[in-house]
């Protein structure tokens, strides 16, 4: 699906699934867990593509594949299948003995066709992750792969299909004309992983069809370091966090360090003998880094390390190989306040450190910036910690690590402001593809007269007595005495 | 406008000034609002008898019910003088001054407990980590409210972002000019004036608010309007809630029993006319019956529209000459006007239309296609009940499916097989009162939920923490990724703690 893929096939397809959807075929808690199964032997058996795919793509090593990729994915299947019967299940909810009798529950009603656009840098997690959400909560879903990861997209036009049931969850490959006839058409949910660029374009486009969104967006995500720490894990949290996630390429990677002027060069120092036990002497060599996944980016990136008020800050690093697309590692000590790289998220494996001399001076800096996705602390003292969940909105946050918050399926994640709305994973996917609906039974029992007109005097005094809470007003007025 | 922007300005520097999130701060807005609410009910019906005609009970009614003053009356009644006073505590009309006391007294009782942090348990592999989800506020929330229910609309959201820790900017309805007056000039006697603004205007204010940058737009209205505003919206990634209508139905199964009969229709006649006339996002918009009960249907409807409405005192008016137009124009057509069975007559002087019942008008006229909103009720007729399934399910989803059966087969299927923002069984407008309840529309009739609880998790954001210790290290999660960390991690990602210690002590 490429070529001629307009506004008309888009229409068709979503008229298609629709017809799937109403004929109740996404419903039944077989049909879900069948799919979901399919998709956990997906893993298993294609494994082996996966992986190639990924590293076409983004030279992701195997490991980083597994840990990063597959595993979350497969984790994510099991966990659903496990507690899909009792999500499903409608919450009874308690009704006040004064509307007796009545009884209330709250039901998990699907929404009908929904959308999903992935991202490239996890083109496999963050594709595979919000379907299994989708259809958990009995949706049809049309998945959208981005374009800026070819390998992995046309996978999964090709094996995806081999997995699921192809009359209720579809794949679209292509760009801009297809994802722009994509949003044209009616969807119940679009969930979108991106930049606020074109989340902005997606939500929109939904604004047409009063269409409701998830949009997983970034920000610079930062990282506080308090001197009183154990630098030799707290340096491996920090490394791994930034360059063992897509070299740096991830939206929750730590984007900026802020520490004191007084701890820097220590920090500095372990975390360049930190990177060296990882990726040895030439990190460009590196089996373990992932490449820059294009030119275009390459060229992102490299501008903001020439830039002149820039270039003299790099303590670490700055090497580069344009034609195996790779950057090493790379650490910026204090660069000018006003440069391009301390205002746009970075999305690479260049990590800025900021020196301040008093870590309150952290987080003015912190709270002046847009909210990020992820914000860290390093630190053992409790009472900072507490000021900084306090002080510091963001998306979510981990302290003394970084990353993890983003693997546990008991925890919601999603961004807030500029890095987005609505939040996934876990229970929190379901209940995002699906609808809360309310249900209140009644009898004909109980009914009270006073709801209904005509409203005479006696009514309404009844009516006064009660709300002042005056009983004898109320008895007065019912046995007809009029009161001044 | 400078002047907005400058209350923008002010709203915001309120909120950055850190003022608005103190449990304290939250309470006494609060405390001040239940104050507003008892002192000026007055003044409230009067701005409401002034922008509908409502009558004071009807102002009363959508409001009064203080639950524990009912248990101890009708138990008291029961007792001492077997009085025919059936125990319905609930409130059959739409939420204004009794209501929202009922909302603020839950917020003052439970805000504490809903600002905690919620512990996250964790599975084994992760200890030593603790997780919690900690509930934030947003920053600076908007509120658009409607003309139909002007006070209600807009103070039970305001309850809502206070809770949460927002500052507020509310814009009521220009069509309800008098309401819009009060809210102007009282809140601001109550209410922490720089972080809570209130401003009036027409559609010119409302898109000058809406280029302004926000954290969270509240939107009570049509669904064109509802369009301009999410677009609006997206410019600044601001996440919206959009409470729409639609075309909200009541499938009226054949009832057993004269009396059950009788409640049914006297609350079907409360869910359309007793009520704003009709004119409510939650109003009973037409009916789907059986053809061989329509007949006995239609009489009872016109027994108890002559019961509850004498005369027109007690029916509120329609809010101005556009939809007064709007709505004579949906049955001027012969086609339409052929197929009245009751009422029919209007008064543009008094801004008046009669309760009228229509009986199976052509689905493709208007009257069938838009929301109603006001005081004419089609009745459509099926073959069989159950037809009532796959007309709504044809037609775009309602804010409210009301559904008067006796069958639980035909409950069950409606509830599996039906899509609506909520459903009620056997009675109508009352969910709306049931704070334990979410409160909102899907699709068409908008997203996002509220009241009680829900409130106040519309206007948060939920933060999740995790906090690890520098104390245990799992040495296979940092590169060098050789080959001999990657069963280890398999094991660690199948929660396959067996494995994981038999491989640590090299014994896999």
């Amino acid at each position: 699906m490429g070529e001629g893929f307009d506004a008309a096939r888009a229409a068709e397809m979503v008229a298609e699934l629709r017809e799937s959807f109403m004929a109740g075929k996404t419903r039944s808690f077989e049909w879900r867990a069948a799919q979901l199964k399919g998709l956990a032997r997906m893993v298993d058996e294609k494994e082996a593509d996966i992986t190639a795919a990924l590293h076409d793509d983004l030279a992701k090593s195997q490991m980083e594949s597994f840990l990063s990729e597959l595993s979350m994915v497969k984790m994510s299947c099991l966990f659903t299948l496990k507690e899909l019967k009792r999500w499903m299940k409608p919450e009874k909810v308690p009704t006040s003995a004064t509307s007796f009798p009545s009884s209330a529950k709250i039901m998990s009603d699907p929404l009908g066709v929904v959308l999903v656009i992935s991202a490239w840098n996890y083109p496999f997690l963050l594709s595979i992750d919000p379907v299994i959400g989708a259809i958990a909560a009995g949706n049809a879903v049309v998945l959208k792969p981005s374009e800026v990861a070819p390998a992995t997209s046309s996978l999964f036009a090709r094996i995806l299909p081999e997995y699921l049931d192809t009359s209720c969850v579809r794949v679209v490959e292509g760009s801009i004309p297809e994802t722009t006839a994509l949003l044209e058409q009616k969807w119940d949910k679009i969930l979108y992983t991106g930049n606020a660029r074109v989340g902005r374009i997606v939500m929109t486009a939904a604004a047409k069809h009063l269409t409701p969104v998830v949009l997983e967006l970034g920000g610079k995500c930062p990282v506080l370091v308090d001197s009183n720490v154990d630098l030799k894990v707290a340096s491996k949290r920090i490394v791994v966090g930034k360059w063992g996630g897509n070299n740096g390429q991830a939206c929750i990677a730590p984007d900026y360090i802020i520490t004191t002027k007084s701890f820097a060069p220590q920090l500095v120092d372990s975390l360049i003998i930190t990177l060296e036990k990882f990726y040895g002497k030439n990190p460009l060599e590196s089996a373990d880094l992932s490449r820059i996944v294009n030119s275009n980016h390459f060229s992102r990136l490299t501008k903001l390390l020439d830039d002149e008020k820039v270039s003299g800050t790099i303590v670490c690093g700055g090497q580069r190989n344009e034609k195996s697309l790779r950057i090493a590692p790379t650490i910026l000590l204090d660069v000018p306040d006003d440069s391009l790289i301390m205002k746009e998220e970075i999305f690479g494996p260049l990590l800025l450190i900021v020196t301040v001399n008093e870590l309150q001076e952290g987080f003015d800096l912190i709270t002046s910036k847009s909210k990020p996705l992820a914000a860290y602390l390093f630190t053992k003292d409790k009472k900072l910690e507490h000021k900084f969940v306090k002080t510091v909105f963001a998306g979510g946050m981990a302290i003394n690590d970084t990353i993890l918050q983003f693997t546990n399926p008991h925890l919601p994640f999603g961004g807030v402001g500029e890095s987005g709305m609505g939040a996934y994973h876990g229970k929190f996917s379901f209940d995002t593809f699906s609808h809360k609906k309310s249900v209140l039974s009644r009898g004909f029992g109980g009914e009270v007269s006073m709801r209904y007109p005509p409203y005479t005097t006696k009514k309404q005094r009844i009516l006064r007595g009660l709300i002042t809470g005056n009983i004898i007003a109320v008895i007065l007025a019912l046995i007809g005495w009029p009161r001044n | 406008m400078e002047k907005l922007e400058a209350a923008v300005k002010e709203v915001r520097e309120a909120y950055e000034s850190g003022r608005t999130r103190s449990l304290s701060w939250r309470r006494t807005q609060l405390a001040a609002l239940r104050r507003l609410l008892y002192e000026r009910e007055d003044d409230i019906f009067i701005a409401l008898k002034e922008d509908l005609g409502k009558h004071q009970a009807e102002a009363y009614r959508d409001e009064a019910f203080d639950a524990p003053c009912w248990i101890l009356l009708c138990l008291l009644m029961r007792s001492l003088f077997d009085f025919d006073f059936d125990i319905d505590f609930s409130c059959s009309g739409l939420p204004q001054v009794g209501i929202l006391i009922k909302s603020v007294n839950l917020a003052l009782e439970d805000l504490k407990k809903w600002m905690a942090p919620v512990k996250i348990s964790l599975p084994l592999i992760a200890f030593p980590s603790t997780a919690e989800i900690v509930p934030e506020p947003l920053g600076v929330v908007l509120i658009f409210s409607s003309w139909n229910f002007p006070i209600g609309l807009s103070l039970e959201p305001l309850i809502g972002a206070i809770s949460a820790g927002n500052a507020v900017f509310l814009k009521p309805s220009e069509l309800a000019p008098s309401s819009a007056n009060f809210l102007l000039n009282i809140i601001p006697k109550y209410l922490d004036n720089k972080a809570v603004k209130v401003i009036q205007g027409g559609q010119e204010v409302g898109e000058k608010l809406l280029d302004q940058k926000w954290d969270k737009i509240f939107f009570t209205g049509s669904p064109h309007v509802a369009r301009i505003v999410m677009t609006a919206a997206a410019k600044h990634l601001t996440p919206v809630a959009l409470e729409l209508g639609g075309k909200c139905p009541a499938i009226v199964d054949s009832i057993a029993g004269e009396r059950n009969r009788k409640v049914a229709v006297q609350r079907i006649v409360g869910g359309k006319w007793v009520s704003c006339s009709g004119q409510a996002c939650i109003s009973v918009d037409y009916i789907l019956v059986e053809e061989k009960f329509a007949p006995t249907l239609v009489e009872l409807l016109k027994a108890t529209l002559r019961k509850f409405f004498p005369n027109s005192d007690f029916l509120s008016r329609i809010i101005n000459e556009q939809h007064f137009h709007r709505l004579s124009n949906l049955i001027k057509d012969p086609s339409v006007a052929n197929t009245i069975v009751h009422g029919g007559s209007i008064d543009y002087e008094k801004l008046f239309i009669e309760p009228t019942i229509l009986l199976d008008p052509p689905l493709d006229s208007e009257i069938m296609t838009g929301e109603i909103f006001g005081p004419l009720l089609p009745i459509i007729t099926v073959k069989n009940i159950e037809d009532s399934i796959a007309f709504i399910r044809a037609r775009p989803k309602p804010l409210v499916i009301y559904a008067f059966t006796q069958n639980n087969k035909l409950k069950s299927r409606i509830e599996a097989e039906t899509s609506s923002g909520s459903l009620t069984i056997n009675d109508t407008m009352t969910q709306f009162a049931f704070d334990t309840l979410p409160f909102g529309g899907v699709g068409a009739s908008g997203f996002g939920q509220y009241h009680g609880k829900f409130s106040f998790d519309m206007f948060s954001h939920k933060k999740p923490v995790l906090r690890r210790s520098f104390l245990m290290e799992y040495s296979f999660r940092y590169p060098a990724w050789h080959e001999w960390k990657l069963p280890f991690l398999r094991s660690v990602y199948h929660f396959d703690y067996f494995s994981l210690v038999l491989r640590m002590l090299g014994l896999k």
